[in-house]
């Protein structure tokens, strides 16, 4: 089958591949451009592990078609830590121990990065809502919630584990 | 949220600890928050192949025939594996402790045996050629009947689910169709007790459901190893359990792993490794097999349903005088870790609480459903879940509050459990104060001045005297002619092994096992003339003081050291019957 080339931003770089017509964003991120932050949880758009932001909007990636990323730019968990400074979000994350096995932490970042961009200053019924399209198996959403409002709040641990 | 209650126990507890109580960031949280930590898929290999599986659509077929021949000319198809490609095709995951019969092929080749059992793997160079390649493979089955209850399984003439079973029953150590627990004379209890509360209670099979789904990527590596990314849980297991079945020497499988998207006893079972090894092996390059989504929930092994039988005996003033428990644990088609599950379930049995006389069977059955596994606490979680429900049955029954009824019945330290050995660091009345306290759940002064440290021990440390009835011998069914007679002295630990012959076929399987149950002859001990029932003191009465500690003497001869195990398995050191103490 035919490939096509795109192109696209990646975390502030530019890259180009050739994918086919029915190739995911997913697949291309992982196995194409060997960006292996958003993970394979489900493929069917249930889970949430393959968050992205394509052009700042929350994306599955598995059910985006590679081929539609053309021009635009791709944001993963991969490109959200500024060299060695993690991003707000990561260190509340860190501080509210909001991750277990870790699997499903670089979509609830980037979920909550979005959710953040769009509401600086969400209520905890927003942040629920804001995650909503997430699964976490392991930590139990509770501290997620907390480090995400510890983030919006400036990153201040509101207790101590 | 979380509350350190120092106060308790602080006597047995040095309280100079570094880390526990106090915060600390754990190490693999950088990894986790930037997307770093290494899963067994985050790993790029040149020339990667991937490996999709044929898996059978019945839950009880003949294979008649397998035709590959278009999916072998399939665009994209590197190799297609079948049953005989597999150089072990039979396995059973305790055979690493030598416990169990191999039972499980990794690809079936005469019968399927349960929806979704692997029957032919295909590798191509891309996932969709190797699902386009496994929609051309032709398998001919002939449908057999199937059984899918745990008791039908186990009545005569049901189909035979697992050849290497073919009662459908575990065989332990080749002779016992079940595993059973006496203590004590509970028909002659349940004829004195005030109230029975009798109930059955039925489980699910539960998926783990991790956001990782099972899988490994294997690739051949210099120094003719072979790497390995895996999800297992048990790195080495999955490493044992893949070189047996390739007929490997372990060490060349170079095993990477440790870092798992969520298992919670999902991830111990190698449904992968073995043949993405042998894809490498096979196809000379790296090879990618991942469950998706639908097969995690439906063909990765799920905890095992299990039915519960529980009858209690019980005093108008709430004693729990006898307990009898009948269970059947959902093995599925193949025995993975059901046979340990099953003995996890008679040790914890009659539960925290000490019961004068219990009785117990627990059966292990195949049926034509996917194998179950481990799963948090399995072998416990269920009959815990059933037991507390009967405490509550109970509670009612004889008119008492259900947290006093637990208060009441609770074991204690030096008290004797039903598998004769002593209750050390009890502390369930402790935690059914604080979890009373919390939920704002009136006690009386009497229940909140109870203690696991006091009270126990003495008369409840006794060894009672053990009718054997009919299904307490031991053997396999059809051995067990003529109605049972004999009577356990109290005080007996342990009983000798049956001189029944092992199940046939099993000698060239392989050697008696070396590591069987170590059994001590019995000996006589003070405690010997006491009653076969006793009703069970000193479980301190409302509104009277706890009693002295205990100033009986020792009621047993103290058990036999250890035997060695042949792999020091401390892990599964029940599977034995040694002790880990
Ligand atoms: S992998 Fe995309 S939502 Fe689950
Ligand atoms: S931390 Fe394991 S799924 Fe969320």
């Amino acid at each position: 089958m035919a490939k096509i080339p795109v192109q696209f931003r990646l975390n502030g770089s530019d890259r180009a591949a050739f994918v086919g017509p029915a190739d995911n964003l997913l697949t291309l991120l992982r196995r194409g451009l060997n960006d292996f932050g958003p993970k394979y949880g489900c493929g069917q758009g249930t889970c949430g592990t393959c968050t992205v932001l394509v052009d700042g909007d929350l994306q599955l990636s598995c059910l985006t078609l590679a081929a539609t990323c053309e021009g635009k730019h791709v944001e993963t968990v991969s490109g959200m830590a500024e060299g060695p400074v993690l991003h707000p979000l990561q260190q509340a994350f860190m501080d509210h121990f909001a991750a277990q096995c870790g699997f499903c932490t670089p979509g609830m970042l980037t979920a909550a990065k979005a959710l953040l961009a769009a509401n600086p200053n969400p209520t905890r019924a927003e942040v629920i809502d804001g995650i909503s399209g997430n699964i976490c198996r392991c930590t139990g959403y509770d501290a997620i919630i907390e480090a995400i409002l510890a983030a919006a709040r400036g990153g201040q641990a509101t207790r101590a584990y | 949220m979380l509350e350190f209650r120092k106060d308790l126990f602080a006597a047995e507890r040095d309280d100079n600890l570094n880390i526990v109580g106090k915060g600390a960031q754990r190490q693999d949280m950088p990894g986790h928050v930037t997307g770093r930590s290494p899963f067994f898929d985050d790993h790029a290999f040149e020339g990667l192949l991937h490996l999709k599986v044929v898996r059978s659509p019945h839950h009880h077929a003949r294979i008649r025939a397998i035709d590959t021949t278009a999916a072998e000319r399939a665009p994209g198809v590197k190799r297609i594996l079948r049953g005989a490609d597999v150089p072990l095709n039979k396995n059973t995951l305790l055979s690493l402790i030598n416990f169990g019969k191999d039972d499980e092929p990794t690809l079936a080749v005469s019968k399927v045996a349960y929806k979704g059992e692997p029957v032919v793997a295909i590798i191509a160079e891309t996932e969709q050629q190797a699902l386009a390649a496994r929609a051309l493979v032709r398998v001919d089955y002939e449908v057999l009947p199937h059984v899918f209850d745990v008791e039908e399984a186990l009545k005569p003439g049901a189909p035979i689910v697992n050849e290497t079973y073919p009662n459908n029953y575990f065989e332990y150590h080749d002779r016992y169709d079940h595993s059973k627990l006496r203590f004590g004379d509970v028909d002659r209890a349940f004829a004195t007790a005030d109230f029975i509360v009798d109930d059955r209670y039925q489980m699910s099979p539960i998926e783990h459901a991790p956001t990782e789904t099972n899988g490994s990527i294997a690739a051949p590596e210099q120094n003719d190893r072979f790497v390995v990314h895996s999800c297992a849980q048990g790195l080495f297991f999955s490493l044992g359990t893949a070189a047996k079945i390739l007929k490997l020497e372990s060490n060349r499988l170079h095993f990477v792993g440790g870092t798992v998207g969520g298992g919670f006893g999902g991830k111990v079972d190698s449904l992968t490794e073995p043949l993405s090894i042998l894809g490498a092996m096979m196809t000379g390059q790296p090879v990618r097999y991942v469950l998706d989504r639908e097969e995690e929930m439906l063909y990765g092994s799920p905890r095992g349903a299990e039915r519960i039988y529980i009858k209690d005996g019980i005093m108008r003033d709430g004693r729990i005088v006898a307990r009898r428990i009948r269970s059947y644990f959902d093995a599925g088609a193949y025995t993975r870790l059901s046979s340990y599950a099953a003995i996890k379930c008679t040790a914890h049995l009659p539960g925290p609480y000490t019961i004068p006389n219990v009785s117990a069977d627990i059966y292990v059955a195949y049926t034509n459903r996917c194998p179950s596994t481990a799963m948090r606490g399995f072998g416990i979680t269920a009959v815990d879940f059933a037991l507390e429900v009967h405490m509550d049955k109970g509670a009612e029954a004889c008119g008492m509050d259900p947290m006093e009824f637990r208060i009441l019945n609770a074991y204690r330290d030096d008290d004797m459990k039903a598998h004769r050995r002593v209750a050390k660091n009890t502390a369930l009345i402790e935690c059914v104060q604080v979890v009373a306290e919390k939920a704002g759940w009136p006690l009386s002064d009497e229940a909140r001045r109870q203690s696991s440290l006091t009270g126990g021990g003495g008369a409840r440390a006794l060894i009672p005297a053990t009718p054997i009835d009919d299904n307490g011998r031991i053997g396999r069914p059809e051995t067990r002619t003529g109605p049972a007679t004999e009577t356990l002295p109290a005080g007996t630990m342990r009983i000798p092994m049956t001189k029944q012959p092992i199940m046939e076929g099993s000698a060239e399987a392989r050697p008696t096992p070396a590591a069987v149950p170590q059994y001590e002859p019995y000996r006589p001990t003070p405690a010997s003339t006491a009653p076969a029932y006793q009703p069970m003191p000193a479980a301190p009465p409302p509104a009277m003081p706890a009693p002295p500690a205990a100033t009986a003497p020792p009621p047993a001869a103290a058990p036999a050291p250890a035997q060695p195990t042949q792999h020091g398995a401390v892990r599964f050191s029940s599977v034995f019957g040694t002790r880990r103490r």
